[in-house]
């Protein structure tokens, strides 16, 4: 289960005048899960739905296991499971029914289906609703009940467009933790959302979408990397002193930035709680508390385009 | 640019599928028992107007579909103006209730061509009809029989067998109506008045308009006796531009073996000919083959349309 899994080179999607997708590459690994964030309208959607050839693409190639999506549309679209924003299924039909139709329409023998169908409801725990309409599911069921089509037609990718939106925390965790298990069972997921921490907990990897180009593709640490800023974080409370100037300039420390009444962010490339704990004292103040943390994704990827918005 | 695999693919489970829901549906359900109401209510008229009048008749049982009792009108006319309803109910939100669901992108996303949801789509509806209708056929035969007395005869059952094929190819053009208008409509709604104002034009209003164009395209000269004959077939050139026209000539060609023609009949033409004589079955098809096909080449055309727009439509609702 090695190798290139999906490989797109100057991909581009024009509408008329205006363009969605102005050329992007993207080589993704078998078993690894990618998260492609940017804000509405930066090209998350129209490339997925290139990569899954349900759009003609303007320029640019796409090669899905070596296969080209809108040749063999068929082959690709039976390795690539696509769960799109908002799945909708047959509300009057059940969640096992709604499954029996896909089984069918991939051309799963109907034991073999059944057998399927069952495991991946139970592995989604939708065992016990099954037989129940669709419509009395909540979205997070019907994420789920999407997930476990992805798994009843054994599918090697997965590429979900915004899973986790407007779903409540709980369900939330309980879909990641579902990718996570995923992925470790070696399906390679493509995911978009806007949720970033939920990208930062599961993914390997991200794309950074932006006017149609992705500005930076590529792990955390080296997305922190990239921005300039350190890669440590320190929280830090203390009174009677004014940190911005005593830290400014110290050793190790990138930035100081208040973030309230006797509050600062310290920006520093190592872990520099010492050194700042001694300049404090040093200088008079009294030292409340002192909170090392890594960047998380949200405060890169807005600090990202900010910096880079002009750009690309 | 070649693609691979069939664009068959999937078509019998989509097909399947949407029959099961057509079956299962509130609005078919509906829709049917009005159907069923006016036949049954049609035909009890029309046998007792049968035993009123005709003693002896060899197609007897093509008669319970064609006569009328006052004030209700005929099974085949009640059909002709009930079915197109059936199959706009059937197709109005064929393709923009998909989207409506959601269910669209997910669908594409499986292994198979676009081609095979809309030919699903319109076979599903085709099938739910076509059962529906030999239901109704075998119903009113099994009604005359419990109250003439009598069994069909040979010839018979092959007019009405090829009577339920026309009708069928008749509903086709309305289905193929209806999913051509759900494919370039986005909302459920509008699609289905599209469809039903197009029904109302075409079955109530063409028969006033008709006259009035005619008029129009070869007028009347008093001292020219041939610009009658020209007006008439200028109207019944424009009228035949109706479905309902064109299926209510082959009704009256197939459930009647005494009809002759659908045009005008010179004198001349009948010398020789034994009024009230029936025709063999095989020419009365013959007669209307050309309506026949004229439905079955709407059927195509409007389908083709819901095709190509269909194609082209991009995925993201």
């Amino acid at each position: 289960m090695n190798g290139t899994v999906i490989e797109a080179t100057g991909l581009a999607k024009h509408y008329g005048k205006a363009v969605a997708v102005a050329g992007i590459d993207l080589r993704i690994d078998a078993g690894e899960v990618i998260g492609l964030l940017g804000p509405n309208g930066a090209g998350k959607t129209t490339t997925i739905l290139m990569l899954l050839g349900l759009t003609e693409v303007t320029r640019g190639t796409v090669r899905i296991l070596g296969r080209d999506p809108l040749r063999q549309p068929l082959e690709v679209k039976r390795t690539v499971g696509y769960l799109p924003d908002a799945v909708g299924f047959y509300e009057q039909m059940t969640g096992r029914e709604n499954l029996a139709y896909t089984a069918r329409l991939a051309g799963l023998p109907g034991e073999r289906a059944r057998e399927r169908i069952d495991a991946a409801l139970a592995k989604v725990r939708l065992s016990d609703v099954a037989d129940r309409r669709v419509s009395t599911y909540s979205r997070g069921m019907r994420q789920r009940l999407g997930i476990a089509e992805l798994l009843m037609r054994d599918c090697r990718v997965a590429i979900l467009d915004e899973p986790t939106s407007g779903l409540d925390p709980q369900s939330t965790q309980e879909l990641l933790d579902l990718i996570q298990e995923l992925s470790r069972e070696g399906m390679t997921v493509l995911l978009s959302s806007h949720m970033l921490d939920v990208v930062q907990s599961v993914c390997h990897r991200v794309a950074l979408f932006n006017k149609g180009r992705i500005g930076f593709f590529g792990t955390l640490d080296e997305l922190a990397a990239r921005i300039g800023g350190g890669a440590y974080l320190i929280d830090v409370e203390a009174e009677n002193i004014d940190l911005g100037q005593v830290a400014a300039g110290a050793e190790g420390v990138k930035s100081v930035s208040g973030t309230g009444e006797g509050r600062w962010q310290v920006e520093a490339e190592t872990d520099i709680r010492p050194r700042l704990a001694r300049l404090i004292v040093e200088a008079g103040g009294s030292l409340r508390n002192l909170d090392l943390r890594r960047m998380r994704l949200d405060e890169a990827y807005n600090r990202y385009f900010r910096e880079f918005s002009h750009e690309a | 640019m070649k693609r691979e695999g069939s664009p068959l693919t999937g078509v019998a489970a989509i097909a399947l599928k949407e029959a099961a829901d057509h079956m299962t549906s509130a609005r078919m359900h509906l829709i049917m028992l009005l159907v069923l109401l006016t036949a049954i209510g049609a035909v009890y008229g029309a046998i007792g107007r049968i035993r009123e009048t005709t003693a002896e008749d060899p197609f007897l049982f093509l008669k319970l579909l064609t006569v009328a009792r006052e004030p209700l009108p005929s099974f085949t006319s009640f059909l002709g103006f009930l079915l197109p309803l059936v199959a706009i109910a059937l197709g109005f939100d064929a393709i923009n209730g998909e989207f409506a669901r959601r269910t669209m992108s997910r669908l594409l996303a499986q292994p198979i061509y676009r081609d095979a949801i809309l030919f699903g789509k319109f076979l599903g509806g085709l099938l739910v009809i076509g059962i529906a209708l030999l239901t109704l056929w075998l119903l009113m035969t099994g009604l005359g029989i419990l109250f003439l007395g009598l069994p069909p005869s040979g010839g018979d059952v092959a007019r009405g067998i090829a009577y339920l094929a026309a009708t069928l190819a008749y509903a086709g053009v309305w289905l193929a109506l209806a999913i051509a208008f759900s494919s370039f409509i986005r909302s459920p709604a509008t699609s289905a008045l599209a469809a039903l104002s197009v029904w109302l034009v075409m079955t109530v209003f063409w028969g006033m308009i008709v006259p009035f164009v005619a008029s129009v395209i070869a007028p009347l000269d008093p001292l020219d006796p041939m610009s009658v004959l020209a007006q008439f077939e200028a109207q019944q050139a424009v009228a035949r531009l109706s479905p309902q026209t064109l299926y209510s000539e082959i009704t009256a060609m197939l459930l009647d073996p005494a009809a002759r023609s659908v045009g005008p009949l010179f004198l001349t033409q009948l010398q020789g000919a034994v009024i009230g004589a029936p025709l063999a079955t095989a020419d009365s098809l013959l007669i209307v083959w050309p309506q026949i096909s004229g439905l079955v080449a709407a059927m195509i055309l409007l389908f083709t349309i819901a095709y190509v727009v269909f194609q082209r439509q991009e995925v993201r609702a």
